[in-house]
């Protein structure tokens, strides 16, 4: 009989024997630092910490994505500022958040703009690694 | 009903699947169940984690085990 835990990385399901299930929800709002959140949870998904999933999906209450949520262990939260648009959505939808950053308490400053360097999101891949550790 | 565990065959699989037969022995629904432990099936259903457990074709819990009491609850909803 297979193993879960030797099911491959590349395999879209994770068995949760095989570890910590993570989900990654960013605000991906609609300024530089809601895009930062955008990239630093593709950044994130890329590098194995967790999957970055659809917030807009909770926002919806769309059953599936609903419950997968639910099965997650842990969960990752990204705001661009403190209206914490992320945040709320979860908080409504009953999810627990386990690590939390908000990119204008990290230093940068919000604008209606998209130009977001790669040190920044490097910058909050590691707040975020730092949490999690 | 019909009930699919989705799980490659690990322990929480396995757990999942006795939960499941308690609660339905405790709600008094029957039901046919199946064990679904292909990768691409499962993949099939959209669940991120498994174990999951889906109600005539609809997923209902994914990456954990309920305990008997919830799955209780969970198949009296799906049976209406
Ligand atoms: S948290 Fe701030 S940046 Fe993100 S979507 Fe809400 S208002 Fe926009």
């Amino acid at each position: 009989m297979a193993d879960c835990c030797s099911t491959p990385k590349a395999a879209p399901v994770d068995c949760c024997c095989g570890g910590e299930s993570v989900l990654i929800f960013a605000c991906s709002g609609g300024s530089n630092v809601g895009q930062l959140t955008n990239e630093a949870a593709k950044k994130l998904d890329q590098g194995g910490v967790g999957k970055f999933y659809c917030l807009a999906g909770i926002g919806g209450d769309i059953a599936g994505m609903m419950v997968n949520a639910e099965g997650a262990d842990r969960i990752i939260a990204l705001d661009g500022c403190d209206v914490a648009c992320a945040r709320k959505t979860l908080e409504r939808a009953n999810l627990p958040i386990s690590c939390y950053v908000v990119v204008t308490d990290e230093g940068v400053e919000k604008g209606h703009h998209f130009a977001i360097s790669d040190e920044e999101v490097a910058g909050l891949c590691a707040r975020v690694q730092e949490l999690l550790a | 009903m019909k009930i699919q565990i989705l799980g490659t065959g690990c322990p929480k699989c396995k757990k999942l699947a006795e939960n499941t037969a308690a609660a339905l022995q405790e709600a008094g629904v029957s039901a046919e169940i199946e064990k679904v432990s292909e990768v691409a099936e499962i993949a099939k259903f959209k669940v991120l984690f498994t174990p999951a457990l889906a109600i005539d074709g609809e997923v209902k819990v994914a990456g954990k085990v309920p305990d008997v009491k919830k799955l209780v609850e969970i198949i009296k909803a799906a049976a209406g």
